[in-house]
C-alpha cells in the first residue's frame, strides 16, 4: 500500500495544510500577536488619531516594555515570514490555493455569502472571498514589515521610509495595515470557529 | 547590580510623577510581570533588581542582540536627510522627563566642558573656547522613541573632528556624556566620528535656549531623541559602558536609526 493510499484511508481525507504551512501559521499567529499587542503600547506613547488603546489588552506595561516585546518578536514575524513566503512561492501553493482570482468570481461568492450560501464543505479548495482575504492578509503582512522596518530605521533604510512618503507617512501605513490584519483576524478566528474541522485542519493537517 | 543616584536637582516627587505618567496601573502589571515596566520601579529603588531567566531578562538579552545588529546596519558613510528651512517645525517641541521650568539653568561664566578618558589633552573648555571651533549646520528630523518626530536646525561643531583634535583614542568603544542635571548617554564611537553628529551650540542660528539644552547638546540625527544628550557638561572616551538614563530603564541601548 502506498502512502498517499494510507493517508487517504486513514480518516478518508488527504492532507490539507501540509505540516511547514501549520507551523508558521501558528508560529506567525503567536508573533503577531505580540506585535499587535506591543504595538498598541507603542501607539499609545504618541497616538495619531484621537482615541488610545486600553492598556489592559496592550502589551509592555508601559513604551520600553512594549518596544522590547515589540523588537524582539519582529525577528521572529519577519524570519518566519520569510520561510512562509519562500515556501509558498517555491512550492506552487500560492498559485494552486490563491490563484486566479476573478472580480467575476468574487462578487458572486460575496452575495453567496451574505445571503448564507457560500459552501465550504472542502476545505482544500478555497472560494473567491477567501482567496482575496487570503491573499490581502499576506500583502497586509508584507506591507505592514516594510513600512516598520522604515519607522525603526529612517536613515539606515531611508529609500523606503521614502517609498511610502517619508518617516512621519510610514507611521500611518504600518498604522492601517496593522488595522487591515486586526480586521482580518476578527473575521477569521469568526469563521474558524464556526466551522470547528477547518480549526482542525490547521491544527491535525487535515 | 548597578548603583544609580537620583538626580541631584530634580525634584524626586516631579520624577516619580513623570515614571507614574509612564508606568501603569499596579493592578495591570499581572501581564508576564511588566517587562520592563520594573525599569522604573529600579530608578526609585537605585538598583537592579531582576537578573536571570524572567521574560524581562529574556527581553533584555534580545535588546542587546538588537544593538549589535543595529551597529552592524549602521553606516558611518550614510548622511541622514536634510531638509529646507522652511521644513522646520516652529515652535520645535520641548522634551524631557520634567517640565521646561525644571530644566537646568547652567552659568555659561563658570561653565567648563570637562574632559576625560582616553584622550591626550584633557583640559578643560570654556563656552567661549568652544563656540570659537569650526561651525557646522544642520537641519535634520529629531525622532523621538514616543513615534513623534520634528524638524529641527542646529549648529556647533563636528564630534569627531573636535575628538581628533583633543587627541581622543578613536579605537575606544564608547564616548559617554554627563549633563548637568544628571542625564547621561553612552554612545559607541562609530556614531560619534559620524559626519553629523554635532556638539551644539545654536538652535536655528541662535545661541542655544536653555529649553533645548543651553550650553550645549550633542545631536546625532542618526539616533532616537533620548539619546541626544542636553546641558552635556562632561565628556569621557572609554572602553566600558557607561549606560544612560533612559537605557538603564529599558530603552534600547543603541537607538539607532
Amino acid at each position: 500500500m502506498s502512502v498517499q493510499a494510507i493517508a487517504t484511508n486513514t480518516e478518508g481525507t488527504a492532507v490539507i495544510h501540509p505540516a511547514w504551512v501549520r507551523a508558521t501559521h501558528w508560529i506567525n499567529a503567536l508573533a503577531m500577536l505580540v506585535m499587535i499587542g506591543s504595538g498598541w503600547q507603542v501607539y499609545n506613547a504618541s497616538p495619531l488619531f484621537g482615541f488610545t488603546f486600553p492598556p489592559s489588552i496592550a502589551l509592555g506595561n508601559w513604551l520600553g516594555g512594549a518596544l522590547q516585546w515589540h523588537f524582539a518578536a519582529m525577528w521572529v514575524l519577519a524570519i518566519n515570514g520569510l520561510v512562509y513566503l519562500t515556501l509558498g512561492f517555491v512550492t506552487g501553493r500560492f498559485r494552486r490555493k490563491l490563484l486566479p482570482i476573478t472580480p467575476r468570481a468574487v462578487i458572486a461568492d460575496v452575495k453567496a455569502a451574505v445571503t448564507f450560501k457560500l459552501a465550504h464543505d472542502d476545505l482544500a479548495h478555497y472560494n473567491a472571498v477567501q482567496k482575496v482575504l487570503y491573499a490581502g492578509v499576506i500583502l497586509a503582512g508584507v506591507v505592514v514589515v516594510l513600512s516598520g522596518l522604515a519607522i525603526w530605521k529612517p536613515v539606515q533604510f531611508q529609500e523606503l521610509a521614502a517609498l511610502f512618503g517619508g518617516y512621519d507617512a510610514a507611521r500611518y501605513v504600518h498604522f492601517f495595515a496593522m488595522a487591515a490584519i486586526v480586521g482580518f483576524l476578527v473575521v477569521h478566528v469568526s469563521l474558524a470557529l464556526l466551522v470547528p474541522k477547518s480549526l482542525r485542519a490547521m491544527i491535525a493537517g487535515r | 547590580m548597578r548603583i544609580r543616584k537620583l538626580i541631584p536637582g530634580v525634584d524626586p516627587e516631579l520624577l516619580v510623577k513623570d515614571a507614574a505618567k509612564l508606568m501603569p496601573d499596579p493592578a495591570r502589571r499581572n501581564f508576564l510581570r511588566g517587562a520592563a515596566g520594573l525599569g522604573a520601579l529600579t530608578l526609585l529603588t537605585g538598583c537592579d533588581i531582576i537578573d536571570g531567566d524572567t521574560a524581562e531578562g529574556v527581553l533584555r538579552k534580545i535588546s542587546s542582540f538588537n544593538d549589535g545588529a543595529q551597529a552592524a546596519l549602521f553606516s558611518r558613510s550614510k548622511l541622514a536627510p536634510t531638509y529646507p528651512e522652511s521644513a522646520i517645525t516652529r515652535p520645535f517641541p520641548f522634551n524631557a522627563y520634567y517640565s521646561e521650568d525644571e530644566a537646568p539653568v547652567v552659568d555659561p561664566a563658570t561653565y567648563r566642558f570637562e574632559i576625560s578618558g582616553l584622550v591626550d589633552n584633557k583640559k578643560p573648555w570654556t563656552l567661549d573656547e568652544l563656540h570659537a571651533l569650526p561651525e557646522v549646520s544642520q537641519i535634520t528630523r529629531h525622532v523621538c522613541v514616543e513615534g513623534w518626530s520634528a524638524i529641527g536646525s542646529w549648529q556647533g561643531a563636528s564630534l569627531g573632528d573636535f575628538l581628533k583634535r583633543i587627541g581622543a583614542d578613536t579605537r575606544a568603544k564608547y564616548v559617554f556624556f554627563r549633563c548637568a542635571e544628571g542625564y547621561s548617554n553612552t554612545i559607541d564611537m562609530a556614531t560619534a566620528l559620524h559626519p553629523q553628529t554635532q556638539m551644539t551650540f545654536k538652535y536655528d542660528n541662535k545661541l542655544l535656549p536653555r529649553a533645548y539644552g543651553f550650553p550645549m547638546k550633542i545631536r546625532m540625527p542618526t539616533k532616537l531623541g533620548y539619546k541626544n544628550p542636553k546641558y552635556v557638561v562632561a565628556m569621557e572616551v572609554t572602553n566600558t559602558d557607561r549606560g544612560g538614563y533612559w537605557e538603564n530603564q529599558g530603552y534600547n541601548w543603541f537607538g539607532g536609526l
